[in-house]
């Protein structure tokens, strides 16, 4: 019993052994604790994918939907909305929208498939209020005299340009996200999945 | 054996060594370790009984650690939902079904209920055999009983929460129970349930109770319980001091460092311990419809009692002896007496370390008397267990009567019968068996 | 003083098993034949799904008996549009209250709630029996009674598919004057079916469990070996 100090071969292969085998036994008890932290099937299932029939939807008007807890913006972009939108590349952030924050096919001047059909995920990418709209040009919505129309964040004066990209200087890093979305028919989006990965 | 009288953790130099000194020069860190760990001195002779201690804390730390975790998702609301359920019983299924992993830490709770109560009762049951209550142990025994009653508080608390039909009515019963009492009865089961019949705010303040509250002081009496038992030193199977016989050193000769002796041994009692708790888990969830009682899957409904109530199984014992009584003494009725005998039922473990009084501590040296008493209390034991989880009855009625006043003759008798046994000359070392 | 102990042991246990009730016929089928629970889940949203919810079950879970999404929204989904919607009905619960008298029950765990102390499985059996025993009762205001529950407020849903049974009052047996749509056979097996998605319902992730647990007894037995052998070196010097 007085055999402190010295301490056997066998016994230190017992003792990793043991300890071995019961912290991996310990790591597999945390997976239900730490999986019951992601988000439950009933989060899963308000997240799904939302279908949206823009069938109404008039050039110039915006719709709001609710994808995940987020609005998410359809905008059907006139002709004199996108016009601007070649006019404001020296003033916008990230112009060729060089920054992930949309799928591939929304990689594009317009950051969209069809060039007047907007969609976008109604968060400012600063701290994550909700931009309000200010289609107007000029400064009847209170905005400054050369104002091309877009979106004001309420929060910190964030603005963004009708394809939802941020201007320079403004708190806001990023241009606005684009979700996953896909055509199932001319006037039928699918917005949260592109049926790519799915 | 107070801790301090330790000495102080000396650095070796390296940065590992000088961080731990610096810290134990303000925590007694090293002290702690070797009062109740390395250098605490326990018997050498344990046997088989004395897992359970440990297997109790262990249940402990898994109730807290999935309670903590099951409170994320579980919701306290009595409400009727959407779909026509009370919401507290549809977060419950909300747990099993739509939370990822839920259902396993939901039935290692519910497991972890009644495997809570086996051990405590077998360690209780040690006590008893080896006479582990008395002199100089009687205030780790009363810590023992007071950990005992929070524990029986928690099931009942936490078993409303689901809000079953057998949450509901369970309740009910009970907290209509103090309604026994006379004058203040009426108004203290009020109060209890903060409302006329149990609702929404009973459910609230039951989920406050079983979370914070009572875990609470549950986990003190624990930290109580284990210190007075260190203050005075372990009990063993032959009821001998082993401090009564101390090497030069002032070690006892039959004493080992409870780590690593112990610590190793009950990795082996923790191991078989869980292999039984996860084949409950994983192959027998219900426990025969015991541990989860059937009804229970039945949403709480105010206007319809289920065709039969039984407490869960721990409870049982008890439960039979309150249905027992059915005369009224000294002008208060029957049901008084009833709750009155259920309490002292629970409660008279308190007294065995004063009324045993046997000269000898452990079974190994006592005689017939007290081997057919102990054999007689655990079968009236699990005949009032079993009782209790049946409908009442005129023959389970008699029976249980029977039981119910050999339990207390049991207790109240022991001055004498303790006294009266054949004793075997204890030996001065401990036998190891 | 041995026999008074058995004696006193077993006395409650002759005294009180004969209580038995009705007597429930074996469901004989199993929540391992994924065919059978696709046509009990099928005959579930058609008959059962009316009246009674099984509101913790979401019409996604369907996908584990082996179905693909779009079999599930054509196939099963009549009231609800998203996958992962939960299985409630149309009605209106205070509505049915009115017309039942109660609120039909929701069926997602009825088949765990219809089990008893001691077997806690038997609720399949119950299901079983009571799809299969009820009878034309004139003095109900359904116009239907059953042998198992007698007095129900339910109607019966299956009547087309079992016939109409009569209960003859001197034999006390069920009698069917003549068959439905199916056979006698033919509508056991269904309602067979029907419990077995309803015990697969009431809790789908128990062969899940049941594989987990032997993996899991498995593990601690490997972790037994090498903390035996070390309770034992540790304990060699101990005598």
């Amino acid at each position: 019993m007085s055999n402190q100090g010295k301490m056997d071969c066998g016994r230190r292969r017992l003792i990793v052994a043991t300890a071995a085998v019961g912290g991996v036994g310990t790591v597999a008890a945390l997976i239900p604790f730490v999986s019951s932290l992601l988000p439950s099937e009933r989060a899963k299932a308000a997240g799904a994918p939302v279908e949206v029939d823009i069938s109404k939807l008039e050039p110039g008007q915006m719709m709001t939907v609710e994808w995940r807890g987020k609005p998410v913006w359809i905008i059907n972009r006139t002709k004199e909305m996108l016009d601007t939108l070649p006019k404001l590349k020296d003033q916008v952030a990230d112009p060729q929208s060089e920054k992930e924050q949309q799928p591939a096919y929304a990689k594009n001047e317009t950051r969209s498939i069809k060039p007047e059909m907007l969609v976008v995920v109604g968060i400012c990418t600063h701290l994550g209020c909700s931009p309000g709209s200010k289609f107007k040009p000029g400064s009847d919505e209170g905005m400054s005299a050369d104002w091309q129309g877009g979106f004001l964040c309420p929060c910190h004066g964030s603005t963004f340009d009708f394809a939802g990209r941020v201007f320079k200087a403004k708190p806001a890093p990023t241009n606005l996200e684009v979700p996953p979305h896909v055509y199932l028919a001319d006037t039928r989006i699918l917005i949260g999945e592109d049926k790519k990965g799915a | 054996m107070a801790a301090g009288n330790f000495e102080k953790y000396k650095s070796d130099g390296s940065l590992g060594g000088n961080l731990m000194e610096w810290f134990d020069a303000r925590f007694p860190a090293t002290s702690m370790w070797k009062a109740h760990l390395s250098e605490y001195y326990a018997p050498k002779n344990f046997n088989f009984w004395y897992f359970f201690g440990s297997l109790a804390l262990l249940v402990l730390v898994i109730q807290i650690v999935t309670g903590i975790f099951l409170t994320m998702h579980y919701k306290p609301d009595a409400a009727i939902n959407s779909a026509g359920v009370p919401a507290a019983f549809a977060s419950v299924e909300y747990i099993m079904r739509d939370v990822p992993g839920g259902w396993i830490i939901r039935y290692m709770h519910s497991t972890g209920a009644s495997a809570f109560f086996i051990v405590v009762y077998l360690h209780m049951f040690r006590g008893l055999l080896y006479g582990s209550y008395r002199k100089p142990r009687e205030l780790t025994w009363l810590f023992g009983i007071g950990i005992f009653l929070v524990l029986m508080g928690e099931a009942f608390f936490g078993y409303l929460l689901p809000w079953g039909q057998l949450s509901y009515w369970g309740a009910q019963v009970i907290v209509n129970m103090f309604g026994a009492i006379p004058f203040v009865g009426n108004d203290l089961s009020i109060l209890i349930r903060g409302d006329y019949v149990v609702s929404d705010a009973t459910l609230n303040r039951f989920f406050s109770f079983h979370v914070i509250a009572l875990p609470l002081v549950l986990v003190g009496l624990v930290a109580a319980h284990v210190l007075a038992l260190h203050e005075t030193g372990s009990n063993n199977p032959d009821g001998i001091e082993i401090k009564a016989n101390k090497d030069e050193n002032g070690i006892p000769r039959d004493g080992i460092p409870f780590h690593p002796y112990y610590t190793v041994k009950d990795i082996v009692g923790v191991v078989v311990f869980l292999m039984v708790f996860s084949a409950v888990l994983f192959f027998a969830p219900e426990g025969g419809g015991y541990f989860l009682e059937t009804p229970n899957f039945y949403p709480a409904d105010t206007l319809k009692t289920p065709p039969h109530i039984a407490p869960v199984w721990y409870f049982t014992p008890y439960y039979s002896i309150l249905r027992a009584m059915v005369w009224n003494f000294f002008g208060l009725e029957a049901k008084f007496w009833g709750v009155i005998a259920m309490g002292a039922s629970v409660v008279i473990f308190a007294f065995l370390p004063w009324l045993d009084r046997s000269p000898v501590k452990s079974i190994r040296y006592r005689g017939p008397i007290t081997k057919v008493m102990i054999t007689l209390f655990v079968i009236c034991f699990f005949i009032l267990g079993y009782l209790g989880t049946l409908p009442p009855s005129p023959a389970g009625e008699l029976i249980s009567q029977v039981c119910s006043v050999f339990y207390f003759a049991f207790f109240l008798g022991m001055p004498w019968w303790s006294r009266m046994d054949k004793f075997k000359p204890v030996p001065d070392r401990l036998t190891m068996k | 003083m041995k026999k008074l102990l058995i004696a006193l042991l077993f006395a409650p246990l002759l005294a009180f098993a004969a209580g038995a009730t009705v007597h429930l016929d074996k469901w004989p089928g199993s929540i391992k034949d994924q065919a059978a629970l696709q046509h009990g889940a099928k005959l579930f949203v058609n008959y059962c799904l009316n009246c009674h919810s099984a509101s913790f079950m979401r019409y996604s879970k369907l996908m584990d008996l082996g179905l693909t999404e779009q079999q599930v929204k054509d196939d099963y989904m009549y009231t609800a549009d998203k996958i992962g919607s939960l299985m409630q009905v149309a009605s209106r619960h205070d509505e049915q209250k009115v017309w039942f008298g109660v609120m039909p029950p929701d069926l997602t765990v009825v088949a765990r709630a219809r089990g008893e102390a001691g077997s806690p499985y038997i609720g399949a059996d119950w299901l079983y029996t009571y799809l299969r025993s009820f009878y034309r009762d004139d003095n109900r205001p359904t116009g239907w009674n059953n042998v198992v529950f007698e007095n129900v407020g339910m109607p019966f849903p299956l009547w087309q598919l079992q016939g109409q049974q009569t209960l003859n009052h001197e034999t006390h047996k069920l009698e069917l004057p003549a068959a439905g749509q199916m056979s006698t056979e033919e509508y056991d097996k269904a309602v067979s079916d029907l419990v077995g998605f309803m015990v697969w319902m009431s809790e789908p992730q128990q062969e899940f469990r049941h594989r987990l647990g032997w993996y899991v007894l498995a593990f601690l037995l490997v972790l037994l070996v090498p903390a035996y052998l070390l309770k034992k070196n540790y304990w060699k010097d101990v005598h």
